[in-house]
């Protein structure tokens, strides 16, 4: 005789990802391979200038040489390259939507099941309140508010747009955050980027709205290589939010994206991710490789730039939202919560470089691991010789669900200023059957017990998020968690 | 109707046998103290009607305010009204207390059909309830039993035992570890308590917690099986006699 469980934890792991299903829509693929002659092919699609054709084509030279980086404590088989496509865009009725009429209804459809607002009228009724780029595959789709925004002289809308657009800023700022050669998956990146988010403040402006691009993979067997670049000038501020999702599907998929930041004097930025790509399932079959490099520059004095992710999603995520703190007095903060579950993989972390004087920084990572998976925080304080009273604080917790999974931290420090401070702090807290107990005897059932546990681990990061992404965060948590003690 | 009645109860922790035939019926309003050496299965007996599945029932039946216990997973049994004070009450880091309890507050009165509490009701609650134990602010709002000195935590439960107003409360060892003044605090914190419909099973070793808690029957176990049932007359001949007369062949 047995005494009734609590709810079946198998049953519990087994839960469908919500987001799952495939999009049925025409698309236009290039077919597999990497050359140069796809890279000028992506390039010509796009109708680029030449500049960029040719920084791309060097980016592709530069990859050829490079091998992948096997530092991370990950493990995947090898990709093949050349089986992957670089390149799919729904095919348009017209090719440039003009407006939401022109756009495929098949992929509205899927933005409002994904709750995606993008529809007019969600738009005029005011449902909406945060203006949304919407990137399918590897081209934006649809940029809301885009004309509200212009009257304040904020440019937002897709990276191809303002490449035609305003040529001379993406000129400016492309790769000065992170260079074609910085590292294998961003010089891939560089050749092969297709479309992305592009988003300029100008000085003074203080943006209205949250701003949010929402990344969508639907294709079968292609990369998702996008790239965002944003610039807040002069003392503009501006709140960026970032999702992600992609069908389920079997085979593994490649996402490797850049961001960059650029911060001037007195400016602010701040970005926020809620990163939900379809972890594969239970035994590791599929889910996407989030290979990211993401990088702010505090360029001007004064100048903020805050990084706030969520990340619940993917087989793997490699992935270091860095600042290079050069303006004096500049700040960088980053603020994580990582959750593996199941057999996913997890490194991430941060570099802060403290370059200018009186900078200072502070990292906030909270590292949830469960069922098999391994989580692995790994950053880097770098204070120079030029960062005269450089502060950093640092604080690392690993929680572990269950004694089969892991948790890793990796905190690197330079300081070559005598007059840093650096503080480090780590913590490790195991919950387990004795905690869940505990809760259920209060009158707590296991998964309110759990959220319970791990939403008040987190508090400190989920405060950093705007108000509906916090909901969402949480929501999130919940799901990715449910099971993980058994 | 009884408000526990237990038959014929045995219950094994990793394949070994605990638990060897219990029977007991307590009545609504009734105090039962069960005494005992260690390693004689009280806290076992305490830990399967509280639903840790740990402890494997493996004969027997469990009625629980009408309830078949094997119905009810550890939660249900909670919200029903069973609390177990536990011997050593775990931490939970980054959750405070106070947050801890209106969850919990709130899954019981949802189970009894009654309105959630909000923010300003439950702070009134607490007002109202932590005189029971003189508990202090300060252990409200941190992490639950964390950085808790042993007494503070044995003062925590019947606290959360105040704040959930069950029908029975397991005391499981409430008394190890404190000294008299903290003794005396937990004791007359479950006195306060008692009311002519709530029920209290107090697990103990030491006769001296009875002198606080003065209950209507006393039990001997030994060796996973009641051998002796008595008033509180009884727990006075242990504190003279020891468990000896008791231990039986297997020794103790």
């Amino acid at each position: 005789m047995k005494i009734k469980d609590e709810k079946s934890f198998d049953e519990l792991t087994d839960k469908e990802y919500k987001y799952g299903f495939v999009t049925d829509i025409e698309t236009d693929t290039l077919p597999p391979g990497l050359n140069e002659g796809i890279v000028r092919e992506i390039s010509r699609r796009k109708e680029e200038p030449e500049w960029l054709t040719e920084w791309r084509v060097k980016a592709y030279h530069h990859w050829t040489t490079l091998t992948p980086p096997e530092w991370a404590k990950v493990e995947f088989p090898p990709i093949d390259y050349q089986a992957l496509s670089y390149y799919s865009a729904p095919k348009q009725k017209i090719d440039a939507p003009q407006s939401l009429d022109d756009i495929d209804p098949e992929l509205l459809e899927t933005y409002k099941k994904l709750g995606i607002p993008l529809g007019e009228q969600e738009v005029l009724a005011g449902v909406a309140t945060v203006a949304v780029d919407a990137v399918f595959d590897s081209v934006s789709v649809a940029t809301t508010f885009k004309n509200n925004l212009e009257d304040v002289g904020i440019i937002f809308g897709s990276f191809s747009d303002a490449v035609k657009e305003h040529p001379e800023l993406v000129k400016k700022y492309l790769g000065t955050v992170v260079p074609y050669k910085d590292n294998y998956y961003a010089t891939l990146n560089s050749a092969v980027f297709s479309d992305g988010s592009f988003c300029y403040i100008p000085k003074g402006v203080r943006c209205p709205m949250e701003l949010s691009t929402y990344f969508r993979i639907n294709a079968a067997n292609t990369g998702q290589f996008e790239r965002t670049l944003l610039i807040a000038d002069e003392g503009a501020y501006v709140s960026y939010l970032e999702g992600c999702t992609a069908p389920q599907r079997d085979e593994n998929q490649l996402h490797a994206a850049v961001v960059e930041l650029i911060a001037h004097k007195d400016a602010q930025i701040k970005y926020s991710t809620v990163q939900n790509w379809y972890p594969g399932n239970k035994e590791g079959k599929g889910g996407i490789y989030n290979f990211v490099t993401k990088r702010g520059h505090c360029r001007g004095d004064n100048s903020k730039i805050s990084w706030t992710q969520v990340e619940t999603g993917s087989a793997i995520t490699w992935k270091y939202p860095s600042c290079i703190l050069k303006g004096d007095n500049s700040v960088g903060e980053f603020y994580s919560v990582a959750v593996t579950n199941n057999m996913q993989q997890a490194d991430t972390g941060t570099k802060m470089v403290h370059v200018g004087k009186n900078t200072r920084s502070t990292i906030i990572s909270k590292g949830i691991s469960a069922g098999k998976a391994q989580n692995t925080y790994r950053g880097m304080v770098k204070v120079v010789e030029t960062a005269e009273n450089a502060r950093n604080y640092s604080q690392c917790d690993s929680m572990l669900i269950g004694d089969r999974c892991g948790a890793h931290t990796f905190p690197y420090i330079d300081i070559n200023n005598p007059t840093a401070q650096v503080e480090h702090e780590a913590t490790t807290t195991k919950i387990g059957e004795d905690q869940i107990f505990y809760c259920n005897q209060r009158g707590l059932d296991t998964e309110e017990a759990i959220s319970l546990i791990v939403n008040g681990f987190c508090k400190e990061v989920f405060k950093e998020l705007p108000m509906e992404f916090a909901v969402e965060a949480q929501k999130l948590l919940g799901i990715s968690l449910e099971g993980s003690v058994g | 109707m009884a408000l526990l009645d237990i038959k014929n109860l045995h219950a094994n922790v990793a394949g070994n046998k605990i638990l060897k035939g219990i029977n007991l019926t307590i009545n609504p309003g009734e105090v039962h103290a069960i005494m005992g050496p260690n390693g004689s299965g009280k806290s076992t007996l305490a830990n399967v009607l509280a639903g840790n599945e740990i402890y494997e029932k493996t004969q027997g039946k469990i009625q629980f305010d009408g309830a078949d216990l094997d119905d009810l997973a550890a939660h249900e049994r909670a919200r029903a009204g069973l609390f177990l004070a536990f011997q050593y009450p775990v931490e939970i880091a980054g959750i405070s207390n106070m947050y801890f309890l209106k969850a919990a507050v709130n899954a019981v009165r949802e189970h009894r059909g009654e309105e959630q509490l909000d923010a300003m009701d439950f702070l009134d609650l607490i007002e109202d309830k932590k005189q029971v134990v003189k508990i202090r602010d300060d252990l409200l709002g941190r992490a639950v039993n964390s950085g808790f000195s042993g007494g503070e935590k044995k003062r925590n439960e019947i606290f959360q035992m105040a704040m959930l107003e069950p029908k029975l409360g397991i005391l499981d060892e409430t008394d190890s570890g404190l000294d008299i003044d903290a003794l005396r605090i937990v004791s007359d914190g479950v006195n306060a308590l008692r009311t002519p419909d709530r029920s209290f099973l107090v697990i103990t070793h030491y006769q001296r917690l009875l002198d606080y808690i003065v209950p209507d029957f006393v039990h001997v176990m030994v060796s996973g099986e009641i051998v002796k049932s008595g008033g509180k007359e009884l727990a006075l001949e242990l504190e003279n006699d020891g468990y000896a007369s008791w231990a039986g062949e297997e020794g103790v």
